[in-house]
């Protein structure tokens, strides 16, 4: 790349250029070409830089006020919350680790789950938190993944993930390990029972949650530019002394090499969410010859569990 | 092959060191034979201190040496009639992956190992044990012939990862790995896995998801390897050592975790002191365990298998703290 075409790595504006009377908060700096946006309008944009179309990093909760539509979110299964079995420690304590994300997010862990609408369809959702300990998937997140996908099944709607995370939570080892198993099996349930499952991809999608259920979607999406992949870029370059090429492990190559099926801008998300709920489901012939709730599903239990509902709606 | 030391293994080195001197020396008095009894004697002394009380690190390294015995060594020991078959159909052949039919004690298998070389151009061969995607691939066809034929799969898992490559990247390898773990909760048949050496991470579970597990006395399995953790959460790669106390990897900690079923003893101080003792004590695990596993039905054994592995993690119903959604 010639010299001239390089992209300065740091705003080469000095700090004192910002006008020390504008109120803190006020604007925001994108955190890839770092130009000041204003933070109402970076808001408004769904925090997508308007100049760079950069897809900054979202909670859950915003996630959920993106997607969902308003008023109808009901979360489930908030209460479950992390514990250090392993009684793990580095330099920090993993129990301490635990209370600081608790303080950060306000979450019990790296995610929320619960049932909504998008655009009038129902569906089973659980978001990841990248602010909670990297968005990790811990015992906690496993669970709640895996019951998203139960409630999918006993219910008969699609179940969304909206990934955003660095993979597997190190400090509960082989129990996050597991986990990618866990989530696995219910997808491999989903496939018996004829269960729609669209996994969302957004910044970062990594390692053992990349190498587990966020891989298994029937359709997989992703945000532009978001990293997806299975190994960190630190240890290719370390490892195998590689030269990584350009856009390596973003959204657009992955997809150039055939394992994303959509990359999609956040303002469309919601739309396309819907169109695919439609058409893998709502609108599908399969589902209304299917009884509208007849269960497929081979495990007892998750049959069991949708007779139970149908009792319930029937009464 | 010779057997190669570790530091902390500098005592058994020196005692054998002393016996092969004297064992080297062409005499047949009775102080010589005394001698060479004491010697034996304080090299088994050495060895018992030594190996008798091992931190996990020590583990992890006896687990990596060389001259351990690898999946090919115990396919060769336990298995007859082997069938090796190559290649995903897709791509390539890769050859960090064993696969083929073989019998094993009486019954008709699918044999799935990860290989591991002992010098160098073995070792490129193998690829150190790292698979790529085709690997994957080629372990998911061989799985799913199986599942086909009703042979159960007995799988060797000894791995440092998944190969962390710019192509292995391009080829998917999350991609390879997911979808194996879910197609291995449709299987049918008995799936026997045995971690004989290294279970890292993604690239073990991603053809380990078995209805029994076993593991060897000093293997290990985890989320990550300890000097991965360590230069992530110590950012320095030399707190290996108290990164694996931290992981908790060790056989008896997986015991205890319940995530595999059962220990398979090794010779004092590694499998590679005597492989034979090695080969027959995995042997008469698997064969028992399968006995067991072939009394279940078809579903019955897709079930017990989902059922494991849905009920894996810890957590709190912690109703008081819940968060107002």
């Amino acid at each position: 790349m010639p010299w001239f075409e390089k992209k300065p790595k740091f705003s080469s504006l000095p700090g004192a250029v910002r006008p020390s009377n504008v109120p803190e908060g006020l604007y925001e700096k994108c955190p890839d070409c770092y130009s000041m946006i204003y933070r109402k309008e970076f808001e408004e944009n769904l925090h997508v830089c308007p100049k760079c179309h950069y897809h900054a990093r979202v909670s859950a909760r915003e996630r959920i006020v993106m997607l969902v539509d308003p008023g109808t979110f009901q979360e489930d299964n908030s209460h479950l919350s992390p514990v250090d079995k392993l009684q793990f420690e580095a330099k920090k304590k993993y129990s301490k680790q635990i209370e600081e994300g608790r303080k950060k997010t306000g979450q019990l862990d790296a995610i929320v789950s619960g049932i909504g609408k998008i655009h009038g369809k129902t569906a089973s959702l659980a978001i990841m938190d990248f602010t909670f300990l990297g968005g990790s998937m811990g015992s906690v997140v496993g669970e709640k993944v895996t019951r998203a996908m139960e409630r999918a099944l006993a219910e008969r709607i699609p179940v969304i993930t909206v990934t955003a995370t660095g993979g597997a939570r190190m400090m509960e080892s082989i129990l996050s390990l597991m986990q990618m198993a866990k989530t696995s099996a219910l997808c491999a349930e989903l496939d018996r029972a004829g269960i729609p499952f669209i996994s969302v991809l957004s910044d970062p999608s990594t390692a053992g949650v990349m190498a587990s259920f966020a891989a298994l979607g029937d359709v997989i999406i992703a945000e532009p530019r978001c990293l997806v992949g299975f190994a960190g870029r630190r240890v290719i370059e370390q490892t195998v002394r590689e030269h990584l090429p350009k856009g390596f492990q973003t959204a657009e190559f992955v997809q150039e090499h055939g394992f994303v099926d959509i990359v999609c801008e956040r303002r469309e998300l919601r739309g396309v969410l819907a169109r695919l709920l439609n058409h893998l489901w709502y609108a599908s012939p399969k589902r209304k010859s299917d009884g509208n709730g007849r269960s497929r599903a081979g495990s007892e239990r998750s049959s069991k569990k949708t007779q139970a509902v149908e009792q319930a709606v029937a009464q | 092959m010779a057997i190669s030391y570790y530091e902390f293994e500098k005592p058994v080195q020196q005692a054998q060191d002393k016996l092969d001197k004297a064992l080297a020396k062409d005499r047949q008095d009775e102080k010589h034979l005394r001698e060479i009894q004491k010697l034996e004697t304080e090299l088994e002394q050495a060895r018992h201190e030594i190996y008798g009380n091992l931190t996990p690190f020590q583990r992890v390294l006896i687990a990596r040496k060389p001259e351990r015995p690898h999946a090919q060594d115990y396919i060769k020991a336990l298995t007859t009639e082997f069938q090796e078959i190559h290649g995903d159909r897709g791509y390539a052949d890769d050859k960090a992956v064993l696969c083929g039919f073989a019998q094993f004690r009486g019954v008709s298998c699918v044999v799935i190992g990860q290989c591991k070389g002992r010098e160098v151009k073995e070792n490129l061969k193998y690829n150190f044990g790292m698979m790529h995607p085709e690997g994957y691939r080629k372990a998911l066809r061989t799985m799913k012939l199986a599942d086909k034929f009703g042979l159960p799969v007995l799988v060797f898992i000894d791995t440092p990862g998944a190969y962390p490559g710019v192509q292995a990247e391009e080829r998917g390898q999350f991609e390879a790995i997911a979808r194996n773990i879910r197609e291995m909760f449709t299987f049918t048949v008995p799936v026997l896995c045995s971690v004989i050496g290294e279970g890292a991470s993604g690239g073990a579970i991603g053809i380990g998801v078995g209805n029994v597990v076993l593991m060897l006395e000093n293997a290990w399995y985890s989320v990550i390897s300890p000097e991965g953790c360590a230069s992530i959460l110590w950012r320095d790669a030399q707190f290996a050592p108290q990164a694996a106390e931290a992981l908790k990897l060790t056989a008896q900690d997986l015991l205890e975790l319940k995530i595999v079923e059962e220990i398979v003893p090794e010779p004092l101080g590694g499998a590679h002191y005597d492989p034979d003792t090695a080969y027959a004590n995995l042997g008469d695990a698997m064969q028992r365990q399968l006995t067991q596993l072939l009394k279940l039905s078809p579903d019955e054994l897709r079930e017990q298998r989902f059922a494991k592995y849905r009920a894996v993690g810890e957590w709190e119903e912690n109703l008081a703290e819940q968060t107002k959604g």
